[in-house]
Order: structure tokens, then C-alpha cells, then sequence
């Protein structure tokens, strides 16, 4: 299950390299999105897959799963929402003030 | 006082919050946010104190004890630096209110301020990793608000390239918690500083060193070191000034700092991450100076001297030696406070002058004596020159660096000096001396700039304070340079074995 998990990540991080190294302003976003999926996966895989009991007090007290990963994850998720939306909509005001998506043309140090 | 620590974290939260209720009210949100800025100044100004009387000051959370819980730890070095950014954010406030128009402050300008306040707090006292990592995107989404704030086009573009940047190298900082976690079964850093040199001594350090160095990709992203600098001098020369000087001053020394603690803290067994520090830091300040000498604009001047600078401390970390880590620790302080008063003075002259190119404005000093006066001192004292604050903490580290032998990284940054100089001088010169001629000159020949200086008069006395009575201060860094080398401190405090 291991090796499944973290030859998933392993594809995640190319598809988000790829995605993030395009000249497109939404692919771009896409490509920060998969990435943070991928650091999401990872720090579940890397802290243990487990088929214990869900950490609940009095149920198989020994076989506890790890619940910190799931609630650093969770946390991650919900600032990866935050940030997403509002890179969308920073996108969206980008594209609408210099009429372009296109890495290239919104590069340069013109002070316009 | 044993909620001190929360304080500082927890005042600006709250009035943060209420504000977003509030939005209408523009004096009523002035108010609130100063006095909460006030109530901030106090809290820290107890901890350091604390912390200085009663050795660090910790607090578990919900009473949890300390691997387990949540913890907050002030130990001379945070807390000092929660009073610096206090003190910052209190001039930044009202060299807002005096250059800001009144549509921004109707856009939930102080809510966004005070949590931008919250992140940069919170990251300095925490002492835990992941809290580490949410208390900097409180401030990473805080800042990404107010450096798009204003929405002018060359703006919207520079933030959108911060805000990719600053994100994908958050992406790698859960990842680089992700591999620690699962190397060592913990994030409270204490915890982690025990667990680390167990494993260095079983011979485990491959992995550490990976670790260490991704570890070092987040944070030197996030404090613009040598080759991941290259979003900063867009994206501070963006926004306004006075929202340049608090970035300037506040967020790459946020990243500086957790580079301190990381790499005195946790990872100090390694001395491949202590010679990457010293090489980068060498190469950091070199190269950013040349772009700032290469420069003719007086805000992209200063943009492109913070890298410079945060190499000097990346240089004293590097050094590693107790006497280093005084020094870096004076030269962060010193460049909090110049920094900032710098892209103050930025604006002050684009109030003025209507420009901040160079070559469009000269003979400032004949229609504001006290402007360029004060620039004059500013200027200097980031140089280095002997009786203001730039200069102990650059001697500082220039002798840890020759007790250490690392003769070749002292040269630099020596060299680094002399061109900074010459870069300050060549904005006094340029826009100070010569025949009065600006682009709006007619109008504005005795437009008044005394209001924007009364926030600077603050930053410019603390800089000569820093430097004439250097004494006591440089006893209290030096305290702290003791305190950082011998991380059993930290971890007896917050560990209580």
C-alpha cells in the first residue's frame, strides 16, 4: 500500500511540475493545487498507514491509528482552500486589467 | 502572568475580528487598532522583560503538556523580536494614516493589518512546527491582501507572482514536515531537537541532511536568500510605501528567524547545513548588493538591498559561534528598524517629489533640510558607519567570523559594505544635492512633509540609541547568543525535566 501511495505522489509532483512550469495563469493554479494534494498525501503515507482502530478512548486502547497526520491534514486542506480562492480570483482581476493569461506577456519590470 | 506568551497573538485576533463588524466606521477602526497595537507594545515589552528576569517563558495550551500539546515559547530571542515588530506596526499605522486614501481604509484594511500582526507573532513564539507553518499563512494570506491592495496593474501582476511563489514553497514546507514527522514521530521543536541528535548520534544523518536542506529551500524562499530571491525587488517595489516598509522590514526577517531557530535549534549537529549557510549567505549579500548599485530607483534600491542584508545573516548563522548569533541577532534588529524608516523616507520623497526614479529628482535638500538630514543618518547607519547601529552588529560578526577562520566570507561581505555605501550615497547625492528639479516642481516647491516624519522620528532615534549606547544592548544580544548555542536551555524550559 506504501509503495502504491507513494508512486501516487510521485505522479502528482511531475503533473503539478509540469502544470506549474506552463505559460497559462490557470494552469499555473491547477498545478499548485495538485502540488499541495501531493504534500497532503505524503505526510499521510510517510506517518504510517495503519488498519488500527479509529482513535477513540476505550476502543483496543493498543491499536490506536496516528491521529495527528489527520489533523495536520485537515488543517492543510482548509488554508490550501483559502489560498486557492484567492489566488483564483487574484488570477481573474490579473487577466482582467492586462487582457492576457500568458506568463510571458506579464513579465518584465515596466512600472506601469 | 501566565497567559503572557497568548497575548500578543491573541489581542490582535481578537480586535481583528471585531473590526470586520465594523467596517464603516473609519475612526473607530483607527482607534481600536492603535490602542490594540498599544496593548501588543505592552504585552511584549512584559515578556521581554520576563524573559529576561525569569529566563523563557512558555505556555501549553489547554494545559496539555509539552510533546503532546500545543506550546508557545518566549525566550529572549522571540520576544525581543515580537517587541520590534510591535514597535514597527505601531509608526507603519500611522504612516499609513497619513498616506493612505480613505477608499483603502473602507476595504478591511485594519482587519487585514492587525492579522498580518497575528501570523508574524505567532510565528516567532511558537514551538511547534505545524503551528509554525498555520501562524505563516495567517501571515503569507495577509500579506498576499495587502500587497494586491489597491489593484494598479504593474500591482496585480508582481503580487500574483508573489502569491504563486510564496505558495508552492509552503507546499514544500508540509512536505518537509511531512518527512520529519515520519523520521522522528514529532513536531514540538524541542522534542525534535532531542529526537535529531539521537539519531545523529546513531549515525542516521543522510536523511536529516535532506531534510535540513528542504527545510532550508522554504525558508530561504520566504527570506529571499541567494538563488530564490528573484520575486522580492518586484514585489516589494509594488505596493506603497508604507506597506513596503512593513514587508521589508517584518517578513523576510520572519523567514531569517526560522531560519535561526531551525538551524540553531534542531539541526546543529550538521556542519554541511552550517558551510551551504555560509556559502549562500556569502553569495546572497554579494549579489544582491550589485543589484542594488546597478539600480536607479530609490525604492528598488532599498527592495534589492534587503537581500544583501538578510545575507549578513545568513552569514552569522552560518558562523555559528555564540558570538555570530549576538551579532546576527543586533544586525536583524538594526535592519528592522533602518529598513523600514528607509522606505518611509521612500515615500516621503515620492509625496514630495512626485517620482522615485533618480535621475527625475535632485535638490531635495535645499526645500527639505530635515527630510534629507534624517535620510542622511538612516542611510549611513544601513552602511555601517561607526557611531549608529548598522556598524556593531557588522563588527560583531565580522570578528565571530575571523575567530572562526572563514576569512574569504568576511572579505565579502566587508566588500558588500563599501558597495552599500556607495549605493546610499548615490540616492543622497542624486535626489538630496544638486539644483532643485522635480516633475511636479511648481506646485509642490514647499509641499509640507512634516507629518510623515513624525513616524520616522521614532525608527531614526532608535537607530542612534542602538549604536551610542550600544553597551547594554549588545550585553542583552549577547545573552542571547548563549542562549540559542546551548539548545538544552530551551528544551529544559519547555520540556520541564
Amino acid at each position: 500500500m506504501e509503495i502504491l501511495m507513494i508512486f501516487m505522489i510521485g505522479i502528482f509532483v511531475s503533473v503539478a511540475t509540469y502544470l506549474i512550469l506552463t505559460k497559462s495563469l490557470l494552469r499555473v493554479i491547477l498545478g499548485v493545487v495538485i502540488l499541495s494534494h501531493a504534500a497532503h498525501l505524503l505526510l499521510l503515507t510517510l506517518s504510517g498507514l495503519k488498519l488500527g482502530s479509529p482513535p477513540l478512548l476505550g476502543e483496543e486502547a493498543a491499536s490506536y491509528a496516528d491521529p495527528l497526520p489527520q489533523a495536520l491534514i485537515l488543517t492543510a486542506i482548509v488554508i490550501g482552500f483559502g489560498i486557492t480562492a484567492f489566488m483564483l480570483v487574484l488570477a481573474y482581476r490579473t487577466y482582467k486589467a492586462h487582457g492576457t493569461d500568458n506568463f510571458d506577456e506579464l513579465r518584465g519590470s515596466e512600472d506601469d | 502572568m501566565i497567559n503572557l506568551v497568548v497575548l500578543p497573538i491573541l489581542i490582535p485576533l481578537l480586535i481583528g475580528v471585531v473590526l470586520i463588524f465594523f467596517k464603516e466606521y473609519k475612526n473607530l477602526q483607527r482607534i481600536l487598532t492603535v490602542s490594540s497595537m498599544l496593548l501588543v507594545l505592552l504585552a511584549s515589552t512584559t515578556l521581554v522583560y520576563f524573559a529576561y528576569a525569569d529566563g523563557i517563558q512558555t505556555l501549553a495550551l489547554g494545559d496539555w503538556p509539552a510533546p503532546f500539546g500545543i506550546i508557545l515559547v518566549g525566550d529572549l530571542l522571540s520576544a525581543s523580536l515580537v517587541w520590534l515588530a510591535s514597535i514597527l506596526g505601531l509608526v507603519t499605522l500611522f504612516y499609513t494614516y497619513q498616506t493612505f486614501t480613505a477608499e483603502r481604509e473602507y476595504h478591511y484594511f485594519h482587519s487585514f493589518f492587525l492579522f498580518l500582526i497575528v501570523g508574524v507573532n505567532g510565528s516567532f513564539l511558537t514551538g511547534d512546527l505545524f503551528n509554525l507553518f498555520v501562524f505563516f499563512e495567517v501571515m503569507l494570506i495577509s500579506s498576499f491582501i495587502l500587497i494586491s491592495f489597491g489593484s494598479k496593474k504593474y500591482q496585480l501582476r508582481e503580487s500574483l507572482k508573489y502569491v504563486i511563489i510564496n505558495t508552492v514553497s509552503s507546499m514544500f514546507f508540509i512536505i518537509a514536515v511531512a518527512y520529519i514527522y515520519g523520521v522522528t514521530g514529532t513536531l514540538n521543536m524541542a522534542d525534535l531537537s532531542i529526537k535529531v541528535g539521537e539519531l545523529y548520534e546513531a549515525g542516521n544523518s543522510g536523511i536529516l541532511t535532506v531534510i535540513g536542506l528542504v527545510f532550508l529551500f522554504v525558508f530561504g524562499t520566504k527570506s529571499a536568500i541567494f538563488p530564490l530571491y528573484f520575486w522580492l525587488p518586484h514585489s516589494y517595489f509594488a505596493p506603497p510605501a508604507a506597506m513596503a516598509a512593513l514587508f521589508g522590514g517584518l517578513l523576510t526577517k520572519v523567514g531569517v528567524y526560522t531560519v535561526m531557530r531551525m538551524y540553531t535549534l534542531i539541526f546543529h549537529h550538521d556542519q554541511l547545513i552550517f558551510n551551504v549557510l555560509l556559502i549562500v549567505g556569502g553569495l546572497t549579500m554579494f549579489i544582491g548588493v550589485l543589484g542594488a548599485v546597478a539600480q536607479f530607483d530609490f525604492k528598488r534600491i532599498l527592495a534589492v538591498h534587503i537581500v544583501s542584508q538578510v545575507g549578513y545573516m545568513i552569514m552569522g548563522i552560518g558562523i555559528g559561534t555564540s558570538l555570530a548569533i549576538a551579532g546576527t541577532f543586533y544586525f536583524l534588529a538594526h535592519n528592522i528598524i533602518v529598513k523600514s524608516a528607509l522606505f518611509f523616507f521612500a515615500g516621503a520623497t515620492e509625496h514630495v517629489s512626485g517620482t522615485t526614479h533618480l535621475k527625475k529628482m535632485s535638490g531635495l535638500l535645499k526645500t527639505h533640510p530635515y527630510l534629507g538630514w534624517l535620510f542622511f543618518i538612516s542611510a549611513i547607519s544601513l552602511a555601517g558607519i561607526p557611531p549608529l547601529s548598522g556598524f556593531f552588529g557588522k563588527f560583531a560578526l565580522v570578528v565571530a567570523g575571523l575567530e572562526a577562520g572563514h576569512y574569504f566570507v568576511i572579505f565579502v561581505s566587508l566588500l558588500t559594505g563599501v558597495l552599500t555605501l556607495f549605493s546610499m550615497m548615490k540616492i543622497f547625492i542624486t535626489s538630496f544635492w544638486g539644483e532643485v528639479k522635480f516633475p511636479d516642481h511648481a506646485e509642490s516647491e514647499k509641499k509640507p512633509v512634516g507629518r510623515l516624519l513624525i513616524p520616522i522620528l521614532p525608527l531614526v532615534f532608535l537607530t542612534i540609541l542602538l549604536g551610542v549606547a550600544a553597551e547594554p544592548f549588545f550585553a542583552f544580544s549577547l545573552e542571547m547568543g548563549e542562549q540559542l548555542t546551548d539548545p538544552s536551555i530551551y528544551i529544559e524550559s519547555v520540556l520541564k525535566e
